[in-house]
């Protein structure tokens, strides 16, 4: 494996390599690189099958972290390739072409994190939500317990009864506070 | 025309008394199903209390004419095998309506519900209505092609076409019935009857419990009911017809239940031991075993 | 009843996310008159549903009630994680036949609809479509704390937090998830709800259709449905 990413650091930009478990590891490429870099994957290094596309939203940092799990089903390992990309014009180029099933989930990232896929098929269909008309609901600023109050008829909760103050409420009335907490 | 009322009303209660019979059957098919299975099963008298639900469902929804027409023609498919079915031979008051050439008319009314029920189904619009009719009349038609050859031969062997002669010819002693003077017409006949009552490894084309259930897909209601009770007169009267052709029919109600249970149970017990067939499967089998053995059931009455 | 207004969609919302081949457009046809199309009117019943009073005859009404609780035909329409827990009262373990439960394929035959767990809105307007083609004397068993309070989903911008909002609910059998001891017990007491003619919720939706509607269409945003699915 560390031949693997020695070989590879010598052509594109290699950072924040992880050698998780002998058989994966994670490493971060830039924006530009990561589609030929993948592409060389499949097609030179043996890593023929896709695992998947994911997503994390690094708020703090104004990024979007897309990362690509490949597999390699004859030396049985796995290598995840990371970029980030900027979220308020989140982008990227797509990858459809590689693995036909990238397709789908780059729709589904279109779906919940709002990035651009630009060339991938049916990317602006419907995937799970249906008719969904707010800010993509994965994205972190969006506040999904105000949504959620707002439009689903909230029952009131029940009041809680923590196990620790009930308790105390019961045993040591002289110790307790009067209040039962959340 | 004179109204002969007496034998209207011993008909109508021949058809009652087939009707709770058949119901019968249907709850211990189920409940023998389930014992196999280990479960307890349903209560004996389950297929009552769905009759009266279905019946009472309050609100129906029509999708044109043909769709009300098509569990009529079923219906009077099931009576219609009925009225013509002598069932207790040497009583003139349970013969019901059978006459001379009888045998060509059930034939043709076995056929028929299948034919109302196709269109009605059909114009219900929905696609699994429309694979079940496809289904169905295919798997029908090479089952009626051993059981058509079988009869054949019976008649060419009695040499009449009417089933109370051929009832009365197998008279005097079991060694007269047709299963032993003509077993291999029997054999033909009897694989096809699995078909018929459209048991476990045939019934494809009603799935029940599964997802595609065939042309009843729409039926909902009162609709439903008129089908489950023809369902119910036709597996008494299917298995009468059996017991005509080839176990020397019956002359007294006891005699009768006893033989029709039986005949009936083969194709449940066939049923519960062996898988579903797909449709082309199905048809293939037919097409194999059974109808070379009608075949020859004719070649050697020729 | 079918002279009244139908609830109809914000139009805004409705040209929205409508797709196009079911849109409102005017098309000119081979003769060159120009009509206006509305695929969503024109090729589906817009009846709205109907009361059925039970029969009149208190001891009629009896007996029926008495064979529709011991005739319960349950639609297999799994929403949720519940859905697996269905599947074991057939086996001989549970065995719910001996209730006279039985699973029916599709709705026109079934009269029972048991509301699996959580439901996203995607699931629930095929739900409502399942709900409305059910004939009259339908009953809604709901299992599991989701559909009383969202459960473990109650912040969740796709699960509703209440189903009796959307439809009726006859009742309900807590627990997360429901044991199938729980939802046999949860079939008898449908059943005696059923035998005391207390189960009449398919009449009590016809009545706050509108309601029932507002609710509905209040987060299904793509309505490309009849108001009434016959």
């Amino acid at each position: 494996m560390k031949n693997l990413i020695n070989k590879l650091s010598k052509v594109y930009e290699l950072s924040d390599v992880v050698y998780q478990r002998p058989n994966f590891t994670y490493a971060t490429t830039t924006k530009e690189n990561t589609i030929s870099l993948i592409t060389q994957l499949r097609d030179l290094e043996g890593f023929s099958h896709f695992v998947l596309l994911s997503c994390v939203d690094w708020i703090e940092d104004n990024l979007f972290q897309l990362t690509y799990i490949l597999n390699n089903p004859t030396q049985k390992y796995d290598i995840a390739i990371r970029c980030m990309i900027d979220r308020n014009e989140a982008a990227m180029t797509s990858a459809h072409y590689l693995w036909e099933q990238i397709a789908t989930y780059q729709r589904e990232l279109k779906e919940m994190y709002g990035i651009e896929f630009p060339g991938s098929p049916r990317l602006n269909e419907n995937f799970i939500l249906e008719g969904w008309d707010n800010i993509p609901p994965m994205r972190r600023d969006f506040d999904t317990k105000k949504y959620s109050e707002e439009t689903f008829f909230p029952r009131e909760r029940p009041s809680s009864n923590d196990p620790a103050t009930y308790m105390k409420s019961r045993l040591h009335p002289d110790e307790w506070d009067g209040k039962i907490a959340e | 025309m004179d109204f002969d009322f007496e034998k209207i009303g011993f008909t109508l209660l021949g058809l009652f008394i087939v009707l709770n019979w058949g119901l019968l059957m249907g709850a211990a098919m189920r409940k023998l199903g389930a014992r196999v299975g280990r479960r307890y099963g349903i209560p004996w008298f389950q297929p009552w209390i769905n009759l009266f639900k279905n019946y009472a469902i309050r609100s129906t929804l029509s999708h044109g004419i043909m769709f009300y027409l098509g569990p009529v023609f079923r219906l009077s498919g099931g009576i219609g095998l009925f009225l013509f079915m002598p069932m207790i031979i040497g009583s003139q008051l349970w013969l019901n309506y059978s006459f001379q050439g009888d045998l060509v008319l059930i034939m043709y009314f076995q056929f028929f519900g299948m034919l109302g029920m196709a269109l009605g189904a059909g114009e219900s619009g929905h696609p699994y209505s429309a694979i079940g009719i496809s289904r169905g009349l295919s798997q029908f038609t090479t089952i009626e092609l051993p059981l058509t050859l079988a009869i054949i031969s019976i008649a060419v062997q009695y040499n009449t076409l009417s089933i109370i002669d051929i009832v009365q010819a197998q008279q005097g002693g079991f060694m007269n019935w047709t299963v032993f003077t003509n077993p291999v017409a029997t054999v033909a006949a009897m694989l096809s009857l699995l078909g018929v009552l459209s048991h476990s490894p045939f019934n494809l084309v009603n799935a029940p419990n599964e997802n595609p259930i065939g042309p009843p897909t729409e039926y909902h209601g009162s609709f439903l009911g008129v089908l489950q009770t023809n369902r119910a007169i036709l597996h008494v009267v299917e298995a009468a017809l059996f017991m005509n052709l080839f176990f020397g029919g019956a002359t007294n109600w006891f005699e009768f239940f006893m033989k029709t249970f039986l005949i009936y149970f083969w194709s449940v017990f066939v049923g519960v031991v062996f898988p579903r067939y797909r449709i082309e499967q199905s048809v293939s089998w037919f097409l194999k075993v059974p109808l070379v053995l009608g075949v020859l059931a004719v070649i050697l009455y020729m | 009843m079918s002279e009244e207004k139908n609830i109809i969609q914000p139009a805004e919302q409705a040209s929205k996310f409508v797709n196009p081949l079911y849109a409102k457009r005017e098309v000119t046809g081979p003769d060159g008159i120009k009509f206006i199309v509305d695929p969503l009117r024109d090729y589906f019943s817009d009846q709205r549903p109907q009361i059925y009073e039970p029969n009149s005859i208190p001891v009629i009404e009896k007996f029926l009630n008495w064979a529709r609780a011991e005739s319960l035909w349950v639609l297999g329409f799994g929403t949720g994680c519940g859905s697996i827990e269905i599947a074991p009262l057939l086996t001989p373990r549970f065995d719910a036949f001996r209730y006279g439960v039985m699973p029916r394929p599709t709705p026109r035959q079934s009269n029972v609809f048991i509301i699996s767990g959580y439901l996203s809105i995607k699931t629930l307007k095929r739900v409502v479509r399942s709900y409305e083609q059910m004939p009259n004397p339908k009953y809604v068993l709901a299992l599991g704390s989701c559909t009383i309070n969202g459960g473990m989903y109650y912040d969740s911008y796709n699960t509703i937090n209440r189903l009796d909002h959307y439809i009726p609910v006859d009742a309900y059998v807590a627990g997360c998830m429901p044991r199938p001891e729980a939802l046999l017990a949860g079939f008898n007491k449908l059943k005696e709800l059923i035998k005391d003619g207390k189960a009449e919720n398919a009449n009590e939706y016809a009545k706050n259709f509108d309601w029932y509607k507002a609710n509905q269409k209040k987060i299904i945003k793509d309505w490309n449905m009849p108001d009434y699915n016959w």
